[in-house]
């Protein structure tokens, strides 16, 4: 694991990049108004605004003002995490009820971000990915600039195991106000990235085994001392991919791509 | 006792002998959560003595909160305040060589700050320790409210925070 050759920097920004162009709202029909966006005149709260749009009702094309408050994710986090935290036994089933609470919003990001990267008019409209490769890319870049607005730090090919894929990311949005107890040292609570990874990479018909979050300063002495100083949180994201997907991407070879 | 070397003059142009020698938190019950030492100068407490100081300086907040007079309208204005001011408690604690600033949260937390007497800008650093502190430790899902603080990234955020000041 320690020997890997970097496949690709993401950094680097590729055509089709994940910066959402203006879209154009004339692709797709107006919501259809009224019917569901016509609440009881009691019936308030936060679930209809006051100008009757819920988010379903929303264009899915909407990007702007599409941000979120950080301090507002960091407060419904630490919900989510002591919600499983009162329900699991040990570290590894935490983490497994976090990848969980990912998996959903990866199944469904996949199909979105497709959605939303079509309508561009200066760039061919992006097909879905069906290779491991591009759909790595479109993980480390599309992906990641939409959750954290920026693109992976990099995207490497275990050495050891051909069906390992390793995304890593310097300082996970997600664990920023995050400090980790000494006794559970081992949990990464971006095992709920690893869900999102998970989901968008069965959501595209590229089975995994599994994803899962870990911390890179444990562990090997070697060079310990200088991630510590630099990138205390830096963690690294492992894709198994099942063998019948790197079995298929072996017989397509070098066509396509 | 050594003769040491004198400052060097841009010390004095610049007045920039600035400590900050210790931070302690007191949480609503008057309990010591939290305790670090930024730089060497004050004689060491032993814990002991340092949850008996957390201990003693809440009680006296108390008290001198309820000494506060109520705050009188402005001159000249006969509209009777609709916010309720909160009257303060004990602000500052001064010594010949050390300064005790109190910042109290809204909520009851307080921030003491042992400081070297000419430092300036209190206000502003306890300001940025208590962003610190809602940050790192309220929004750290493994913090138990009220209960003594371990978060590694609070103490990094702090010597961060703190060192820069104590080299500026």
């Amino acid at each position: 694991m320690s020997s890997s050759r970097p496949l690709s920097n993401p950094s680097f920004n590729s055509p089709q990049s994940a910066s959402t162009p203006p879209t154009a709202p004339a692709v797709r029909p107006p919501a259809p108004s009224g019917s569901a966006g016509t609440p009881q005149p009691g019936h308030s709260g936060l679930r209809y605004p006051s100008n009757r749009k819920t988010i379903y009702d929303r264009n899915l094309n909407r990007s702007k003002n599409a941000e979120l408050s950080r301090a507002a994710f960091a407060y419904l986090f630490v919900e989510m995490i002591s919600y499983a935290q009162r329900r699991v036994t040990g570290i590894a089933d935490l983490e497994k009820r976090l990848n969980e609470q990912g998996y959903p919003l990866g199944l469904k990001l996949l199909d979105l971000l497709l959605y939303r990267s079509a309508p561009s008019s200066t760039q061919p409209p992006t097909t879905r990915p069906t290779r491991i490769l591009p759909l790595l890319q479109f993980i480390t870049t599309t992906l990641w600039r939409h959750l954290f607005s920026r693109p992976a730090d990099a995207l490497e090919r275990s050495a050891a195991n051909a069906a390992e894929y390793m995304v890593s990311d310097n300082e996970p949005l997600v664990n920023s106000y995050i400090s980790v107890p000494r006794e559970m040292s081992q949990l990464n609570c971006a095992a709920f990235v690893a869900g999102i990874i998970e989901g968008v990479c069965d959501g595209a018909g590229l089975k995994t085994v599994s994803v899962s979050a870990h911390w890179v300063g444990e562990g090997d002495g070697g060079g310990a001392g200088a991630k510590e100083g630099m990138w205390p949180g830096k963690t690294i994201f492992l894709i198994k991919f099942a063998p019948e997907v790197i079995e298929r991407e072996e017989i397509m070879g070098g066509k396509g791509g | 006792m050594s003769p040491s070397s004198p400052p060097p003059i841009w010390k004095h142009v610049f007045n920039f002998t600035r400590v900050v020698f210790a931070l302690l938190v007191v949480n609503k019950a008057g309990g010591l959560i939290y305790n670090r030492e930024f730089s060497a100068g004050l004689n060491k407490l032993n814990s002991n003595d340092l949850l008996i100081l957390a201990g003693t300086f809440h009680g006296v907040h108390a008290i001198t909160r309820s000494l506060s007079p109520l705050p009188r309208p402005p001159y000249g204005s006969f509209a009777p305040t609709d916010v309720p001011v909160r009257p303060t408690g004990l602000e500052v604690l001064e010594s010949t060589h050390f300064r005790l600033t109190c910042f109290q949260t809204a909520t009851g937390v307080k921030f003491l700050l042992l400081t070297d007497p000419p430092q300036p800008n209190i206000d502003v650093m306890l300001r940025r320790i208590y962003e610190l502190y809602a940050d790192y430790v309220m929004k750290n899902p493994f913090y138990t409210v009220e209960m003594p603080i371990r978060c590694e990234k609070f103490d990094r955020g702090l010597d961060g925070y703190l060192r820069v000041i104590a080299r500026a």
